[in-house]
């Protein structure tokens, strides 16, 4: 049973029963970044030099390669998913809000994507 | 339709430590969305070859991007020790008033001291590698 009014209902005010998935995502998302934003930056620190040879036979490996892909991947997904909240709570007005949020969207999707993309180019050996 | 109330409502709230944990958490976590183009943009400078990442590297070690790397070692530390703090708080531990408390000066603790061996380390780095 239903504790909505009609009105209610027909005004579609409510919860949209995507709450959880988000807050969910949110939080798995942010168990794996603990130890890949760790290693990252640890990694990052111990390399010896950052110039170009370095660089690419650390990015070259398979385990740093699949890491940092994940690092990518995991850590956008987290920002876009938290960039999204902030949106939510403080641009006001449908219009504004919906513009921002598919920029944003669009910027975080496009980001991940580049990011992938030059870690496997590296990784599989492009013509430098 | 009546205008439905919107969080959060922070004119509400009276200001208290505890308070600034947790929008410091959001602000760190804006910080290094923000971050997150600097790393693409290095990725896609070492995929391009030796002569973009020479000057990808000579564009981020330019004097003005010291102080947006030390935003955003302190934005990763915080935002870091502060998830955790969340983590622990979704297992339903940690949520009376006085262990809050006592955890957000332990956050607070923590993220500069991980700030200051994080800095150090990466102040090694450049010395290391110019």
């Amino acid at each position: 049973m239903s504790l909505r009014s009609p009105l209610g209902r027909v005004l579609g005010a409510g919860s949209a029963k995507q709450g959880v998935h988000h807050w969910w995502v949110q939080r798995l998302t942010s168990v794996a970044l603990v130890p890949l934003s760790v290693w990252f930056v640890v990694s990052l620190l111990s390399l010896p030099s950052l110039d170009h040879a370095t660089t690419v036979a650390w990015m070259g490996e398979s385990w740093t390669a699949l890491l940092l892909i994940l690092f990518v991947l995991v850590g956008a997904w987290h920002s876009q998913l938290g960039v999204r909240v902030v949106v939510e709570d403080y641009v006001h007005g449908a219009g504004a809000r919906t513009v921002t949020l598919v920029v944003l969207t669009f910027a975080h999707v496009l980001l991940a994507a580049a990011g992938v993309v030059a870690v496997l180019r590296v990784a599989l050996g492009a013509p430098s | 339709m009546p205008p439905r109330p919107l969080s959060p409502h922070l004119s509400v709230y009276k200001f208290k430590y505890t308070l600034a944990t947790s929008i410091l958490n959001r602000i760190a976590g804006l910080a290094l969305s923000l971050g997150f183009p600097l790393l693409v943009y290095w990725l896609l400078a070492v995929a391009a070859g030796a002569q973009a990442q020479a000057r990808a590297v000579r564009v981020l070690s330019l004097p003005l991007m010291r102080p947006l790397f030390a935003a955003l070692i302190l934005a990763f530390s915080y935002h870091l020790t502060a998830g955790i703090r969340h983590l622990v708080w979704d297992t339903g531990r940690g949520l009376e008033r006085a262990q809050s408390q006592r955890s957000a000066w332990l956050v607070v603790a923590v993220s500069i001291a991980l700030t200051l061996l994080v800095g150090y380390c990466a102040w090694l780095a450049g010395a290391r590698a110019p």
